[in-house]
């Protein structure tokens, strides 16, 4: 490999409908213009866009898979949390 | 598919792995559960999923080169617009499909060196050549109405990068089959001239359009496994079925004739029966005889190689740059 | 009065159609796959453009002919572009010093014809400005990325800048159609934009440590027809299919 590796950077768009910027793929660029530029030219070609944030790979901060049971699991018995979890008389309405 | 050579067997003995590790693995996969690039999984499953990706990424970029063959010659400024477009996202295609193998630990440098090199294969359609612009609407009708066949299954895949790439390629693609089939339709009502095109492109598209499902069930080796991990959802035969089963009456109102005389419809299974594909070729194309091997890889190198400066002025830019603010930093300390 | 409008607004339509064929010659070469997307987008924009251009002129010269019939069936001597844009793709320096040159002119050049009293040129001019600045963007980006990143970037941009240069002059060219038609309000007199535009041009480069040639002589026969000789090699191409099957429908 005498190629030298050009940037990896993750690509997140806000689209029309007004949701948060969400991630759609990753382009190779050598700084964060070109980044931005390439992650519009790829991803946005169908109108989809309002907003674009670029985010070198290496920045990514992940959790680790290993811990997903005691990061995630102690929610799931939180029942309490959910709208569902009480009951309302029906005549009250909507709440 | 895009990943025929896929069906070529590993030949070195994959490390012993914990049996409990793998039946767990398995235990997702077949809970449908999606499989994510940090979580564990057999070695196998990464260097199936690693060559596969890869291919297909390989076959998007190599397939650029056939239809960009008519891009400056297009007929009218509005198909000279949808083929670029075209064309254009089948760059795009590779480039999410690379992106979903670099999860995997291998760099778009190493994927493109593979392909270079002649080490990594594509899908053989791309190696036969577009002589006229029927060629074009040959294309997306049959070759891309065969890669949706294969891509629609794999948005299920359960490799996570590779399913979502595959639902952003498939809802991007649905413009690429209707295009090639509504320009074949105008050719074959303009004139009888452009109809003789037409029936002269499915002549030469036909068989290497059956044959881009890869080997039959019978001599491919991969599949079973492949099943199993759900990276593959139906067998090459079932998937070249649908996909004649969907054709045929395609071409049939296009006023076409398809070019196999053992072609005949069962009414007692609903299906149209073909004949023998011709597999000497097909392993002859995929072995690097084709009409056009070497001049895809020749002009993909010439491309990397007329970039190399590109690339690396793009680099020293920004390094240069960096070096620049460490400076400016420094200087107001 | 038709006349001079329909030539005008046939030499934008030929100057958008010529670069998006030249531009679009790229796809599939590019020097990285990103970039391969990224013209192709400058390309389909200067074919829209040609599109939108040439109908118009069809509709002004009420003839019947349309856009393909103008894009496609004119001779050599009838095409009115620049010959900047004809000029071919060469290295990635030429194309982005031709898109450049190009997209520095046509940027300020759109957001004054947007004033036209021709409401279907103003209403070109408001789409194609937006364009023009993203055009001007990439190409201004790498036009510094190449001209202060290698050594070899550095000669190969400044060679192109000093290749092309010679081309720049016709775009500021006045003849009796433009003038006539900037005294009615509808054609931008040109003059009016080369502050801007070499402004632009200075900022990019010396941004990129690159020297702009002084002006000098200048190239010109683009817009009465006289091309240059790969033009006609770029025509026999992009006309093929409707020279070799006349009158048919694709």
């Amino acid at each position: 490999m005498t190629e030298k590796t050009t940037p990896l950077w993750e690509v997140f768009i806000r689209s029309r409908t007004g949701m948060a910027h969400r991630h759609c793929g990753s382009v190779h660029a050598a700084d964060a213009e070109m980044a931005l530029q390439a992650a519009r030219d790829v991803y946005t070609r169908r109108g989809e866009g309002l907003s674009i944030w670029v985010v070198p790979s290496s920045e990514i901060i992940a959790s680790d898979p290993a811990q997903k049971d005691e990061l995630f699991e102690p929610t799931a018995s939180k029942i309490y949390r959910h709208p569902t979890f009480y009951e309302i008389p029906e005549e009250v309405g909507n709440m | 598919m895009y990943t025929q050579a896929l069906n070529a067997r590993d030949t070195e003995a994959g490390a012993v792995e914990d049996a409990d590790r793998v039946a767990a693995f398995q235990a997702r996969v077949d809970a449908e559960e999606k499989i994510e690039p940090n979580d564990w999984m057999p070695e196998g499953y990464r260097k199936t999923l690693v060559r596969q990706i890869s291919q297909h990424a390989h076959s998007e970029i190599v397939g650029m080169l056939p239809e960009g063959n008519w891009i400056s010659r297009a007929p009218t400024l509005k198909r000279k617009a949808a083929l670029l477009a075209k064309v254009q996202d089948e760059g795009g295609h590779g480039l999410y499909l690379y992106s979903a193998a670099e999860t995997l630990g291998v760099s778009r440098e190493e994927l493109t060196e593979q392909l270079l090199s002649g080490k990594a294969k594509y899908s053989s359609i791309f190696n036969y050549p577009t002589l006229t612009w029927a060629d074009i609407g040959a294309i997306g009708w049959l070759v891309d109405g065969a890669a949706i066949m294969n891509q629609i299954p794999l948005c299920r895949c359960s490799f996570g990068p590779y399913s979502r790439a595959m639902i952003r390629v498939c809802k991007e693609e649905s413009f690429h089959q209707r295009q090639g089939y509504e320009l074949l339709l105008e050719m074959v009502r303009s004139s009888e001239e452009q109809k003789e095109m037409v029936q002269d492109a499915l002549n030469r598209w036909w068989w290497p359009s059956l044959m881009m499902f890869g080997p039959s069930d019978t001599d491919s080796q991969h599949s079973a496994q492949s099943m199993a991990w759900k990276i593959k959802r139906f067998t090459n035969d079932e998937l070249r079925q649908k996909f004649v089963d969907a054709t045929v009456p395609q071409a049939h109102y296009l006023g076409l004739t398809i070019p196999d005389d053992k072609l005949s419809f069962n009414e007692a299974t609903g299906h149209w029966e073909f004949g023998e594909i011709d597999w000497d070729e097909f392993m002859r194309v995929i072995a690097g005889n084709g009409p056009c091997n070497r001049e895809r890889l020749a002009a993909r190198k010439k491309a990397h190689a007329d970039g190399a400066w590109v690339r690396e002025a793009a680099l020293a830019y920004s390094r240069k740059r960096a070096d620049r603010r460490e400076a400016a930093r420094h200087a107001a300390e | 009065m038709t006349s001079d409008l329909f030539t005008y607004t046939l030499r934008l339509a030929d100057d958008a159609a010529i670069l998006g064929q030249r531009l679009g010659e790229w796809c599939g070469h590019a020097p990285t796959l990103e970039e391969d997307i990224g013209l192709a987008n400058v390309a389909l924009d200067h074919i829209g453009q040609a599109r939108n251009l040439y109908s118009y002129a069809g509709e002004v010269e009420g003839a019947g002919r349309d856009e393909d019939q103008l894009c496609f069936l004119r001779k050599e001597r009838e095409f009115g572009n620049c010959l900047l844009v004809e000029q071919p793709n060469g290295d990635f320096a030429q194309t982005i010093a031709r898109q450049l040159f190009f997209s520095a002119f046509m940027l300020p050049f759109w957001r004054k014809l947007t004033g036209s009293r021709d409401e279907t040129l103003a209403a070109i001019a408001a789409k194609a400005e937006k364009e023009a600045a993203y055009h001007l963007r990439h190409s201004g980006e790498w036009t510094i990325r190449l001209g202060d990143g290698t050594a070899e970037s550095r000669a190969r941009m400044q060679d192109a800048i000093d290749l092309l240069w010679p081309y720049t002059g016709e775009l500021f060219e006045v003849d009796g159609v433009v003038e006539r038609l900037v005294a009615d309000g509808i054609a931008v007199d040109p003059e009016t934009i080369r502050d801007e535009w070499h402004a632009t041009l200075r900022r990019v480069c010396d941004d990129a440590t690159l020297t702009l040639p002084p002006v000098g002589w200048m190239q010109s026969g683009g817009r009465s027809g006289r091309h240059s000789e790969s033009f006609g090699h770029l025509l026999s191409e992009m006309q093929y299919m409707q020279r070799a099957y006349p009158g048919m429908r694709w």
